[in-house]
């Protein structure tokens, strides 16, 4: 039993590690410079409809 | 702002901001850098504006960006050859703990070997292990079969346990799985 206990569990510690190393990266604060970029397309694409 | 009225179906555009962190944690996750993260996804956001139009309304607007997004990574990887040197056999010797003597991985080694896979590995792991595709989804998004996802996830996982000094991660991983039940053999299973 200890062989199979320890064994899945390895994998499971894997994918949890896995998990917080994403989340970690998602709780960042996303920088300014991405919704200005997306403001600023967005400015230009109104520009170009008019 | 936008004079649209409420009852017009959601233009995708609306939707992208929800998808920047996300975003940036699958970029971070393949290029481990910060920097060369957000330039990666500066070039998505722009990729995925102007190609909107190819996006199909209703589908699964995250796993469309994140397609975009390792495209142009395995790209720029190509075209400036930025990879770090493979720093394989420096650390190989030593320098990562055997697991404690509860068993848990400290998470500091983790993210150390993690850091070392090939963006490949990384990314594998990362799609499947952690931000919740499917293995068709991940094969979708990565160009590939799904059976070449399940190996490669495998054999992702198994060198990270190597990476961790847990020499015998190939065959507890391939179990792991779920596999193959012949190769848990004899020492393995015995009855409950």
């Amino acid at each position: 039993m200890a062989g199979q206990g320890r064994k899945s569990s390895l994998k499971e510690q894997i994918d949890e590690n896995l998990r917080r190393v994403y989340q970690d990266a998602l709780e960042q604060e996303v920088p300014e410079r991405f919704k200005q970029l997306l403001e600023q397309l967005r400015k230009g694409r109104k520009e170009s409809d008019q | 702002m936008s004079a649209a009225s409420d009852a017009a179906p959601r233009d995708p555009r609306d939707e992208l901001p929800e998808h920047l962190a996300a975003l940036r944690a699958f970029a971070l996750s393949l290029t481990r850098n910060g920097a060369t993260a957000d330039d990666l996804v500066q070039d998505t956001i722009v990729k995925a504006w102007t190609n909107l139009d190819k996006f199909e309304p209703g589908s699964n607007m995250r796993a469309w960006l994140f397609t975009i997004l390792r495209n142009t990574f395995y790209s720029m990887k190509r075209k400036t050859r930025r990879e770090v040197a493979d720093p394989e056999g420096v650390h190989a010797a030593g320098l990562y703990d055997k697991p404690a003597h509860d068993g848990r991985l400290a998470f500091g080694d983790f993210t150390a070997a993690f850091d070392r896979l090939s963006a490949e590995h990384r990314e594998v792991l990362i799609l499947v292990g952690a931000s919740g595709f499917s293995y068709e989804e991940a094969a979708e998004m990565m160009g590939v079969a799904v059976g070449t996802v399940k190996s490669r996830a495998n054999r992702a996982r198994a060198r990270l346990a190597e990476l961790l000094g847990l020499e015998q991660g190939e065959d507890i991983l391939a179990k792991a799985d779920g596999g193959t039940l012949a190769v848990m053999g004899r020492s393995g299973m015995q009855a409950a």
